[in-house]
């Protein structure tokens, strides 16, 4: 039940952010430090020498083109994935020395969303969300059922307690991962695409809720997404991650000016530009049998 | 030196799954003792497991009694033997046909259903999500299926014995008039209890070891996807069936 408060925050606000200092200014303590990363999966680089700092009580977003690596790099941070060189340190951990205890007991100040939800099938919504509480704690059923209830309120399926995982729709399972990541208030939630299949209603009370549990309980947020609109009246800071380096960092009204050519062509929509969008291939012409017979 | 290596590597490849099955023994060796925290989700494994394979195990139990009285009365009548046949029939359960078909079928009916299901959980992340709110699978999810297999295995094949034992009575007394007493007296001053019985009883705990070992073993380690699970499920019939029928056959010599 560990919790964090943020410096200077203004709780209230719904606005979107405005433009806000650097963020590198803002990092006085930084919860995750992650220093020289590299990872190579089935031969591919993932990340080559990243380096990276997630602000305490801040949301922060992790964006970049399908396949850069932003769930793994979420994996490293976890304790799920080891990385093959470079250090990860969590509330001044380093996870990858840590033993199974002391990585479980930190895992128990983490909520984790998965991208797809993770829901255990066989039991309720209820029991979904109340299971976390359940493994790790003794607490009156009264209690645990208060706690249950408010939580699922708060995601708006308070009604839908009693219903299976197969009665919902993918939005409404990824609302239930979400107030099953925030039940015991953790120092610190990783939303992995938090935004995929919500409806506009959903998502606009997903964005509160996120806002509101950083600001009122100063939980530190990190957000995988490629939604910029969302991302932006969230996050304080976006890292664009693209060709296993780190390609772009600031505050998202920043990054959408699109002052790089990372920045330009992610946030504009672009095919061209140093992200290619086809993947790697023989010439098209020569494949199609067109180009005459040359090669 | 690869001319040399190739024609080993599915030699190797099967050594390699041995000893990594051997391994994820010994984590649920060390996971158990954390998973008594979860025993009403041992108990729901045993119902599961156990109490939902009765009906396949019974029916088939009948099935196999029958037919074995029914070739052993024939047989055993052209030596004059008939009486006899009550007697051969409980050996024949207790010592082996008991045990083994029973491992047989649990393979079939509750192997494949462990290995599906935790297969499935690894393909939606739901042993990563248990992982990540500092559930340990192996103490939650594994060590109570492989305890429920472990309990649940011996009462089968017991229950089995005692279905295939009607069934012959049935066949031998009911329908070709053999002496109901002659039947069960010969059969119980035969029978030892702790020979006989007893070495079954150790088969089958052996087997339930063995088979749910295999089927959470797979399940665990499948590939994410459907074709994976449904791989897994296959392999787990193919390598239960194998290891039964090999380790009855060292557990016979051993106990004979």
């Amino acid at each position: 039940m560990t919790t964090n408060r943020a410096p200077n925050r203004d709780a209230a606000s719904d606005a979107p952010r405005k433009d806000a200092s650097p963020p590198d200014a803002l990092i006085k303590d930084a919860l995750i430090k992650i220093s020289g990363l590299r990872t190579v999966l089935n031969g591919k680089t993932i990340f080559d020498g990243v380096d990276l700092e997630i602000p305490r009580g801040r949301v922060t977003a992790i964006m970049g083109p399908s396949g850069t690596g932003k769930t793994t790099l979420m994996r490293h941070i976890t304790g799920q994935l080891p990385p093959d060189a470079g250090n990860i340190l969590v509330d001044g951990q380093d996870v990858w020395r840590l033993g199974r205890e002391q990585l479980f007991a930190l895992r128990e100040k983490i909520g984790y969303l998965f991208q797809n939800s993770a829901l255990l099938t066989d039991f309720s919504v209820f029991e979904n969300v109340a299971f976390p509480l359940r493994q790790h704690l003794r607490l009156p059923e009264q209690l645990v059922r208060n706690i249950v209830l408010t939580k699922l309120q708060a995601v708006g399926l308070r009604g839908a307690a009693e219903l299976m995982p197969s009665e919902l729709s993918g939005g409404m399972m990824r609302r239930v991962a979400l107030a099953r990541a925030i039940v015991r208030d953790p120092m610190m939630i990783i939303y992995d695409e938090p935004f995929v299949g919500l409806d506009p209603v959903a998502l606009n009370q997903i964005l509160k809720l996120i806002r509101t549990l950083n600001q009122t309980l100063g939980i530190t947020s990190i957000l995988v997404a490629h939604e910029l609109a969302a991302v932006a009246q969230v996050a304080d800071s976006i890292y664009l991650l693209a060709a296993g380096k780190i390609a772009a960092h600031g505050p998202p009204a920043q990054l959408a000016r699109g002052e790089t050519p990372w920045t330009k062509q992610f946030f504009g929509g672009e095919a061209d530009g140093p992200v290619p969008f086809h993947y790697p291939a023989a010439d098209y012409a020569a494949q199609l049998g067109l180009d005459g017979g040359k090669q | 030196m690869s001319a040399v290596r190739k024609p080993l590597s599915p030699f190797t490849g099967g050594l390699e799954q041995i000893g990594a099955c051997g391994l994820f023994l010994v984590q649920i060796l060390r996971a158990m003792p954390r998973s008594l925290r979860h025993f009403p989700e041992t108990v729901r494994q045993i119902f599961f497991v156990g109490a939902m394979s009765l009906v396949i195990i019974m029916t088939c139990g009948l099935f196999v009694g029958a037919v074995l009285g029914l070739q052993l009365y024939d047989v055993l009548s052209r030596f004059g033997s008939s009486a006899m046949s009550g007697t051969v029939v409980a050996f024949a359960l207790y010592r082996e046909l008991g045990p083994v078909v029973t491992a047989l079928l649990f393979a079939g009916r509750a192997g494949t259903s462990i290995t599906a299901e935790i297969g499935l959980m690894r393909a939606t992340d739901q042993l990563d999500a248990m992982e990540m709110m500092a559930v340990d699978p192996m103490a939650y999810v594994v060590a109570p299926r492989f305890l429920a297999g472990l309990i649940a295995m011996p009462l089968l094949a017991c229950i089995f014995n005692a279905m295939a034992i009607l069934g012959a009575h049935m066949v031998c007394v009911s329908w070709l008039g053999l002496d109901n007493g002659t039947f069960w007296s010969n059969m119980t001053s035969a029978v030892d209890v702790w020979i006989d019985v007893a070495n079954g009883v150790w088969k089958s705990i052996a087997f339930g070891a063995v088979v749910t070992l295999i089927a959470t073993f797979q399940g665990y380690t499948t590939s994410p996807t459907s074709e994976g699970v449904a791989y897994a499920t296959t392999r787990t019939v193919v390598f239960s069936s194998i290891a039964t029928l090999a380790i009855d056959f060292v557990m016979t010599a051993f106990l004979m």
